[in-house]
């Protein structure tokens, strides 16, 4: 299985006549992504290869029943596309776009948190979500995953870095480990999704027997995981955290990479994770090479 | 961005939080002119993005004009913690009666807004939340819900200020939290906020972080931008659009994406080197931006060897590894260059790049030992 999406899901993209929303949609639809609808308030009625174009997320939804959406809106747009996927009905909502302002997300996570309590929001600024070879809603490189194979030992992955969660997928996929899902949580102080989210739908999910878990410096969301690894999650956990070297003070690329004082530490999350029984990596490598021997040892 | 405390007095003072009189300036002519204008005594302060300013001689009260002459010619230059003085801050000084606390920021725990109160003012707020963490109030607020003057009332309460601060430090607060939600501030931060003895509650001092993912919506902040505190290579990389952090070590570093550029200065410092800088050039790594960041890295007179890490995901092997040729030929660089390149058709890109190998240009398989002859290289010069 997989968690949050699969092959099922049908996904409005908002955003699909814009050169960005455009190239990956068109990418996650021939990966198998359900990629039923775009929106676009002046191009209703067009469409992108295909896809049909509506005014809004709610014409979308009566139109083909879609429960997902991928928003590549520029950031100043950001807010207002996603509190019109919520009133639209949708319920798994993936923000790609970076440089969205704190305050708008801080609001709408609140205001989703209140009024739309069933939406799962993952993002903004992330990669998006990956269930190897069922669907890719987002800026994955599909090629690198490996599905999961019923009956063998799978991996799920939970990551607030790009780059890394690719360096991961494809360090599975070159050892021969499938993955059930790929989350990309993102790098931004206010992600929708966290870390205790995935775990837990991991935890639950029959067919995914260990968690790779890639964290970095800033906030203490790998601290929470690490107390919620103890007191929740049974299947094993390896991770690696980047930033060890950070200065402080200093953001490092992502919004929410930064060791303020000496709170957010890659060295306080590493210890924090290995109280938790996690087996944490000093590189992405050396973390991946942990995770085969989990898979080797079940 | 962070911002001066001339800047923030100026931002508060737009959101109607009084500040006392003054003016900002580079020049100690002016410095007595203003001193003149907004009466004496005046307290004349250095502008540096760094605490311990006034131990480090950098605030000081002149009585009269010959003191406040002498004053800012002694400030401005001042050297305070490597941060050199080139603007001072010039204001009437006011009577203190006490000294208080009052900041706002985001609590990404708790993924509400954190408000912090104390009669403890004027010190280090780590300070007092280590030694007397009760002496601190505080609140965790709802961005839906914002700050209504009751709860503004019962928090100065709970913070226990003298009751004559009381109407005065609710009306800050709440002014203070315009500032912070409005203004698309991290943080905003009154360290004194005192009480006058006359009964008026003023901010003494102002701290103000912006969110520069905010500047669509206050195209005023790009003079702030233009002010930040930027040693000359994040100039120069700020200025070609590069998500660059400068570092004192030997190795220059260059990777597509911000985690992985992250453990890439890991990686080097397990090899037994220091990364010279945090550069991330983003998924795509194009030639144009592969350029830019490559003379960036060449100009930084630290730079002994050069460690480039690609991982291609959509982007192509064949793609990064004909952007390094193009960029290569653009810019020509003096330290010696390390290659590691994996992910998407990595084998295609590295056949690429073979026939250019050499002293000058080398590739290595994994990300570790690019990282040991980066630094291996980076010792020999």
């Amino acid at each position: 299985m997989s968690i949050f999406v699969d092959e099922n899901t049908k996904v409005v993209y908002q955003g699909l006549t814009g050169s960005q929303g455009r190239y990956y949609g068109l990418l996650n639809r021939d990966y198998g992504t359900q990629v039923v609808a775009g929106t676009s308030p002046k191009k209703a009625g067009t469409d992108v290869d295909g896809i049909p174009i509506f005014a809004t997320v709610a014409d979308a939804v009566a139109a083909t029943g879609a429960t997902a959406s991928c928003i590549f809106i520029p950031a100043p747009g950001v807010k207002g596309a996603v509190m019109e996927a919520a009133e639209a009905g949708i319920e798994f909502i993936v923000v790609i776009t970076e440089g969205v302002p704190a305050h708008d997300e801080a609001w709408f996570y609140n205001k989703l948190k209140r009024d739309f309590p069933k939406v799962q929001l993952l993002g903004p600024n992330c990669p998006g979500i990956i269930s190897p070879g069922k669907a890719n809603i987002g800026i994955t490189a599909g090629h690198i995953a490996k599905p999961a194979v019923a009956g063998e030992k799978n991996v799920g992955i939970v990551s607030r870095s790009g780059t890394l969660t690719y360096q991961a997928l494809y360090e599975l996929q070159q050892q021969g480990i499938g993955v059930t899902t790929c989350v990309g949580i993102g790098g931004d102080p206010v992600p929708g999704t966290t870390f205790i989210d995935c775990l837990a739908a991991f935890e639950a999910d029959p067919e995914t027997s260990a968690i790779m878990m890639i964290g970095e410096i800033g906030g203490s969301a790998e601290e929470e995981a690490a107390e919620f690894i103890t007191a929740n999650v049974s299947k094993p956990v390896a991770s690696y955290i980047a930033g060890v070297t950070a200065p402080a003070g200093k953001k490092m690329g992502h919004a929410g990479a930064i060791v303020s004082g000496n709170a957010g530490t890659a060295q306080g999350k590493m210890d924090a994770l290995r109280a938790a029984g996690v087996k944490v990596g000093l590189n992405p490598t050396e973390a991946g090479q942990l995770m085969v021997e989990i898979i080797a040892g079940l | 961005m962070d911002l001066f405390e001339y800047q923030g007095k100026q931002f508060f003072a737009t959101y109607g939080i009084p500040v006392s009189a003054g003016d900002a300036t580079s020049d100690v002519d002016e410095a007595v002119a203003i001193a003149d204008r907004v009466g004496y005594p005046v307290v004349i302060k250095a502008q540096v993005h760094v605490g311990g300013r006034g131990k480090a001689g950098g605030v000081k009260l002149a009585n009269d004009a010959a003191e406040a002459r002498e004053h800012a010619s002694n400030i401005l230059g001042l050297d305070i913690k490597g941060h050199i003085v080139k603007v001072i801050w010039v204001e009437h000084a006011s009577d203190i009666a006490e000294e208080y606390y009052a900041s706002f920021t985001l609590d990404r725990g708790a993924k509400k807004y954190l408000g912090m109160l104390s009669a403890q003012g004027g010190v280090e707020i780590e300070a007092v939340a280590e030694s007397d963490p009760d002496a601190i109030a505080k609140i965790w607020i709802d961005p839906v819900d914002g700050l209504d003057e009751a709860t503004a009332r019962a928090w100065v309460e709970a913070a226990k200020l003298n009751p004559a601060a009381t109407e005065g430090a609710v009306d800050i607060l709440l002014k203070l939290y315009r500032a912070y939600t409005e203004g698309d501030a991290d943080l905003t931060e009154i360290n004194p906020l005192i009480l006058k003895p006359t009964g008026e509650v003023h901010a003494l001092d102002a701290k103000v972080t912006l969110d520069g993912n905010a500047t669509f919506r206050h195209p005023d902040y790009e003079a702030y931008d233009a002010t930040q505190n930027r040693d000359e290579r994040e100039q120069a990389a700020h200025d070609k659009g590069l998500q660059y952090v400068g570092l004192d070590g030997s190795v220059g570093v260059i990777a597509n994406g911000a985690g992985l550029a992250m453990s890439t200065l890991d990686v080097v410092k397990q090899a037994g080197g220091e990364a010279a800088n945090f550069l991330d050039i983003g998924g795509g790594a194009n030639a144009d931006v592969m350029a830019g960041a490559l003379e960036v890295i060449n100009n930084d007179p630290r730079v002994k060897s050069i460690f480039i890490n690609i991982f291609g995901g959509i982007t192509r092997g064949e793609e990064v590894a004909n952007g390094i040729i193009t960029a290569l030929g653009r810019v020509q660089i003096d330290a010696p260059i390390v290659i590691r390149l994996d992910g998407t058709n990595a084998e295609e890109g590295r056949a690429i790049l073979e026939p250019h190998l050499g002293d000058a240009l080398q590739m290595q398989p994994t990300m570790l030992d690019a990282a040991r002859k980066a630094v291996e290289l980076a010792a020999g010069r």
